[in-house]
């Protein structure tokens, strides 16, 4: 078991015949079980073409009922991006895993708004995306990095959720799934649907969760950790140093009114029985404490 | 992307917010004629620069002559002025904003900003505006009032009309707060702002809603579709190094330590920072090279940090996903070299071809210190700052 994804996933990648969608569609179709898995590609204008002997169509509603895919990843530029989501959900895809870093707050509002009532899941955008080790990666994270376990990951970073997966790595600790949510302010699943998720999943026997400075998504998470969670949580915060009103290259690191901070997110983590670590060194070590 | 106080205004009266008369002013001369262009016997002379708690900082003063308009603008034009926001090196002011006077009544405060939780925009506004807004914040939560703002209606009349009569604007001026409370929601809405922040937002005695102060933030992703908001960036306004930053596609803000730092993403640049201050140090920067590096953009990226006097030390933390370790190695040789490199560098390097990578370093000849994790990573840089 896994969550959100597994090597029965089918997937469509919308914006392939970009440079970044090919790249990482190459990546992602040659890791594990990834040749089933990605079964089409959608740029408008492109239908009929191939990437790679995967077909492209025109629309996602197309992909889909010539597939059967139930997901889909972007890479389309960040002034279509949010166009690119609508069409997603618009199409009755199950998950939307959107890596695109940069797209306007207000079309996210807009695109979010839009999503009330559907049923479609949306991961990020400027995200990683999610990996279910040894069975399938839908992003842009180093599938090589990682191998299958028990220990789920929540991340709002990228390259700071590697830093804890290879940390695990070092303690010889697998994982189950890792979920980057990305850093933007609106955005699809919080740590807290991620958490819920892998409290749910049997596979998993631990939870990782990094976070970063800004919002109350971690502070919220927590609370639910104490009163539901059935497994133990370890945690870091990223910006304890990070100067108040600076804004520190994410969107969503943004420290305001004096909430948001570093050490109140870690506080109220701590109380909500969070095994935290200000040591970024130190989350392997700490995931396998928790595990003995 | 910030812009003055002077300009929100602008953008503001366009969508029907009202605002006192005033001329931004460049010069003292410009000042004194903008004075006498507007009239009145009382003016206000405000510097222009992108931090509030101007006041607090003796930037804004009352003119009651026009000698006196004189007498401000030249102490004010040209001076450093500190305040809250500023940090202690403050900022040179170079523009300001000659208003007339008014009549004030009371103060409140009304902003607008994009509530995370909500995923929504939302209209916060207090009856206790003015200097203190924050204190209000911290000790009376209850005093501000929030309504969140549905996408496809925008802020309704109703909406607007409740909130003036919660922070108790009588019932004779609503439709003068309905008026401004929409005004600038369109204005919000229409420029992708990420802030729009009124205060004081003050009632006249002679029976009018005002804008006192503006201030306007926009997310700059957004920016491509707003060529005029664009134009408005004064780079005078910004950190140089952070300028030139920006040019190669690095994200740098300077800090005030002595541990120069150089990392691939936000998270892990931010995370390095932490455990430089655990291990006992200061950061003298975040700097972010992305996803993309290149030799050039770390050569780039090499320069900015050595630009910074305080640097003693300085430690690359890369954890190659899409970037591949041996890229990396290339360009810190590369720049080691270039820039002539005079204080320690520690090196970690993690992830994709990471074993290539650190051999370059190491057959480079350079003095690199090579670390094996991040916590190595960072006790050895901050053990070789100590030692400089």
């Amino acid at each position: 078991m896994s969550i959100l994804i597994n090597k029965n996933t089918r997937v469509i990648t919308q914006g392939i015949t970009g440079k970044t969608g090919q790249f990482h569609t190459h990546a992602c179709a040659t890791y594990a079980g990834g040749r089933d898995c990605f079964v089409a590609g959608v740029t408008p204008g492109k239908g009929g073409q191939s990437f790679e002997s995967i077909p492209i169509f025109d629309t996602v509603t197309e992909a889909k009922a010539a597939t059967g895919a139930t997901a889909s990843v972007i890479y389309v530029p960040p002034p279509y991006a949010a166009a690119a989501i609508d069409e997603a959900v618009e199409a009755g895809l199950d998950l939307v895993i959107c890596i695109t870093e940069g797209i306007p707050v207000r079309d996210m509002i807009r695109t979010r708004y839009k999503m009330q009532g559907r049923h479609t899941r949306l991961v990020g955008p400027n995200c990683p995306g999610v990996i279910t080790p040894d069975e399938i990666k839908i992003g842009i994270m180093p599938g090589h990095i990682h191998k299958k376990g028990a220990v789920g990951v929540v991340s709002r970073s990228g390259t700071l959720t590697y830093e804890a997966v290879g940390q695990l790595m070092e303690q010889k600790l697998g994982q189950s799934s890792c979920v980057g949510i990305g850093g933007d302010p609106v955005n699809g699943l919080k740590h807290l649907d991620v958490m819920k998720m892998f409290n749910d999943d049997p596979q998993t026997e631990a939870v990782v969760m990094v976070g970063e400075i800004g919002g109350s998504d971690e502070e919220e998470c927590a609370w639910w950790v104490k009163a539901n969670m059935r497994k133990p949580v370890v945690g870091f915060i990223a910006g304890v140093t990070a100067p108040p009103g600076k804004r520190m290259g994410h969107a969503g690191a943004i420290i305001s009114g004096g909430t948001g901070s570093a050490a109140e997110k870690l506080a109220v983590m701590e109380e909500c029985g969070i095994k935290i670590t200000r040591n970024p060194a130190q989350i392997g070590e700490l995931a396998r404490a928790v595990l003995k | 992307m910030k812009i003055h106080e002077y300009q929100a205004k602008e953008i503001l009266r366009r969508v029907g917010v009202e605002t006192p008369r005033g001329i931004p002013s460049f010069s003292v001369e410009e000042a004194v004629e903008a004075g006498r262009t507007l009239g009145g016997s009382v003016w206000v002379v405000k510097a222009q620069i992108h931090a509030g708690g101007r006041g607090k900082g003796g930037g804004v003063t009352l003119a009651r002559t026009i000698d006196e308009i004189r007498e401000h603008a030249s102490h004010i034009l040209g001076m450093r002025l500190v305040t809250p926001q500023t940090g202690p090196g403050g900022r040179i002011v170079k523009r300001l904003l000659i208003e007339q006077g008014a009549n004030i009544r009371s103060e409140l405060y009304a902003a607008m900003l994009v509530d995370r939780a909500s995923q929504r925009v939302v209209l916060m506004a207090s009856s206790a505006g003015g200097m203190n807004i924050e204190e209000v914040a911290a000790n009376t939560p209850d005093r501000i009032h929030r309504t969140y703002i549905d996408p496809m209606t925008g802020l309704t009349n109703e909406q607007a009309a409740e909130m003036a009569r919660k922070i108790g604007i009588p019932e004779a001026l609503a439709k003068q707060a309905v008026v401004l409370f929409r005004g600038m929601y369109s204005a919000f809405d229409e420029t992708d702002a990420s802030l729009v922040e009124i205060n004081p937002l003050v009632l006249t005695t002679d029976g009018r809603v005002v804008a006192l102060d503006a201030k306007m933030n926009f997310d700059d992703n957004a920016l491509f579709r707003h060529p005029d908001i664009a134009a408005m960036r004064d780079i005078d306004e910004e950190d140089e190094a952070e300028i030139e930053a920006s040019k190669f596609g690095l994200s740098y803000i300077s800090l005030d330590g002595d541990i120069g730092c150089l990392v691939n993403g936000a998270g892990l640049a931010m995370a390095t920072m932490d455990i430089i201050k655990l291990y006992g140090a200061s950061p003298a920067n975040f700097l972010d090279v992305g996803g993309g590096a290149n030799a050039e953009k770390v050569t780039e990226a090499f320069k900015l940090m050595l630009k910074n006097p305080n640097v003693k030390a300085i430690l690359i933390n890369i954890f190659g996903g899409i970037m591949k370790c041996d890229v990396i190695a290339q360009g810190v040789v590369e720049a080691a070299r270039q820039v002539k490199l005079s204080v320690p560098l520690v090196v970690r390097l993690e992830g994709t071809n990471v074993d290539l990578g650190k051999k370059m370093l190491s057959e480079s000849g350079l003095p690199i210190i090579s670390a094996a994790n991040m916590a190595d990573a960072a006790q050895e840089v901050v053990a070789a700052a100590k030692r400089q």
